[in-house]
């Protein structure tokens, strides 16, 4: 228990998706004029990433891995399909995305138009794929473990876009100097609250 | 250059070049900014980066543009992902047969060229609606401009950080640190690669006026 509450404090903080892997970066940009479109997407963010992440690691498990198609006969042990990893994820998360989209628009048409035009863009969101990869890489043990990991992903990227947001709606008030106004003040200060976030780093957990 | 005209002709020219100022996808299109920072650390995996990127998006860009017409709008993102996932794969295999340092130093930045949003959006915007040479060029170009923001970033975080290029100890030949100078352990974090890029968009719009944003 207290191993997926490290994870979970681990990926939000010192494995910022934003900060430190720089995942997500495109839609972070794009969508954080305003605080309220960038909790919309924040939100989907963490949706799509608790749920993706743990069904790609019931992939990895009973299909990709080497030898994991083991429990369909003991003639496959060798089989090892870890090449179809790329198009296996990326296909969950396509289907997955349309998924959620339909469930939502179904049950909570509210929610469905605030988040409604970002479900489709996450489907190419690298902060999705790449909480995928990451898992895959560091070899979680259990699925709670990778749905924690998954979940605090997803928080430290609605926490970093939510700040940023907040900021920018502040700077548009400042005499910033013309070639850096919108883009290039936008990376400086994403690099300037990277820093801030990097004093997490020395937590070990 | 001269006997296919219209091979090169200065439209197709301008597909070519636009990318790699006024056009440039990262710092004028905000598009591929995931992969682009976390890997120019040395200039080796920048480059290797940059050239799969290229190859990635030339070749699909040219497939999804000789399948345009047969595609259905409404699939069309499960038709392109697939078709960008089988390219990438084939340079992931490629990079681990022939250069596996390399490949473990990019890790899953690798797979992430799938999402990587160049490719998206030049599929999105251009592939699908034009013929299969100004595709080519189209990717092409905008991969050059990607490798180019890219290999700058990679210089300076390079030297600056670790005071090598290339792996090649270019400060510790010009006898710099023997003058007091000590490597910026700064540069080699990744907010500074976030930072090289914002003085980059400053340096190249205090250039290009018209490019400047209004807030």
């Amino acid at each position: 228990m207290e191993n997926i509450v490290n994870i979970f404090v681990k990926s939000v903080f010192i494995d910022n998706m934003i900060f430190a892997y720089f995942l997500g970066m495109c839609s972070y940009l794009a969508v954080s004029k305003t605080v309220k479109t960038s909790v919309g997407l924040g939100i989907a963010v963490i949706f799509v990433l608790g749920i993706t992440v743990p069904i790609n690691y019931l992939m990895e498990i009973y299909i990709l891995k080497e030898g994991a198609l083991i429990w369909i006969s003991g003639k496959l042990a060798d089989v090892d399909l870890s090449f179809l990893t790329f198009i296996m994820f990326i296909a969950v998360i396509a289907s997955m995305v349309q998924l959620v989209e339909m469930i939502i628009e179904k049950f909570s048409p509210t929610l469905y138009n605030n988040l409604g035009i970002f479900l489709p863009l996450i489907a190419v969101n690298c902060a999705i794929l790449g909480g995928s990869l990451f898992m895959q890489q560091r070899e979680y043990n259990s699925i709670l473990e990778a749905t924690s990991f998954g979940l605090g992903s997803g928080v430290g990227w609605f926490l970093a876009i939510v700040g940023i947001a907040a900021i920018r709606e502040k700077i548009r008030y400042s005499n910033v100097p013309d070639p850096l106004k919108g883009l290039g003040i936008t990376f400086i200060i994403t690099g300037l609250m990277g820093i801030a976030f990097m004093s997490f780093m020395g937590i070990k957990l | 250059m001269n006997d296919k005209e219209p091979l090169f002709s200065s439209k197709n020219m301008k597909l070519l070049k636009g990318p790699l100022n006024k056009d440039n996808p990262i710092t004028v299109q905000v598009l591929g900014i995931c992969s682009a920072l976390a890997i120019t650390v040395n200039l080796k995996p920048s480059v290797v980066m940059a050239i799969a990127v290229l190859a990635v998006l030339a070749v699909s860009n040219v497939v999804i543009s000789l399948l345009r017409k047969y595609i259905p709008p409404r699939i069309r993102i499960i038709v392109q992902l697939t078709v960008i996932a089988s390219m990438v794969i084939l340079v992931d295999l490629i990079l681990k047969a022939f250069a596996y340092d390399i490949s473990k130093q990019l890790s899953v930045f690798v797979g992430l060229i799938i999402t990587n949003c160049i490719i998206m959006g030049r599929l999105e915007a251009f592939a699908m609606a034009n013929k299969p040479w100004q595709s080519f060029l189209d990717g092409v170009g905008n991969a050059a401009g990607y490798g180019i923001i890219l290999i700058i970033v990679a210089f300076f975080r390079e030297l600056l950080g670790s005071g090598t290029l290339w792996d090649y100890p270019v400060f510790e030949k010009l006898g710099i640190y023997n003058s007091g100078y000590s490597d910026n352990g700064l540069m080699i974090l990744p907010p500074m690669a976030l930072v090289t890029v914002g003085i980059i968009i400053w340096v190249q719009r205090s250039k290009n006026r018209d490019l400047i944003e209004t807030h």
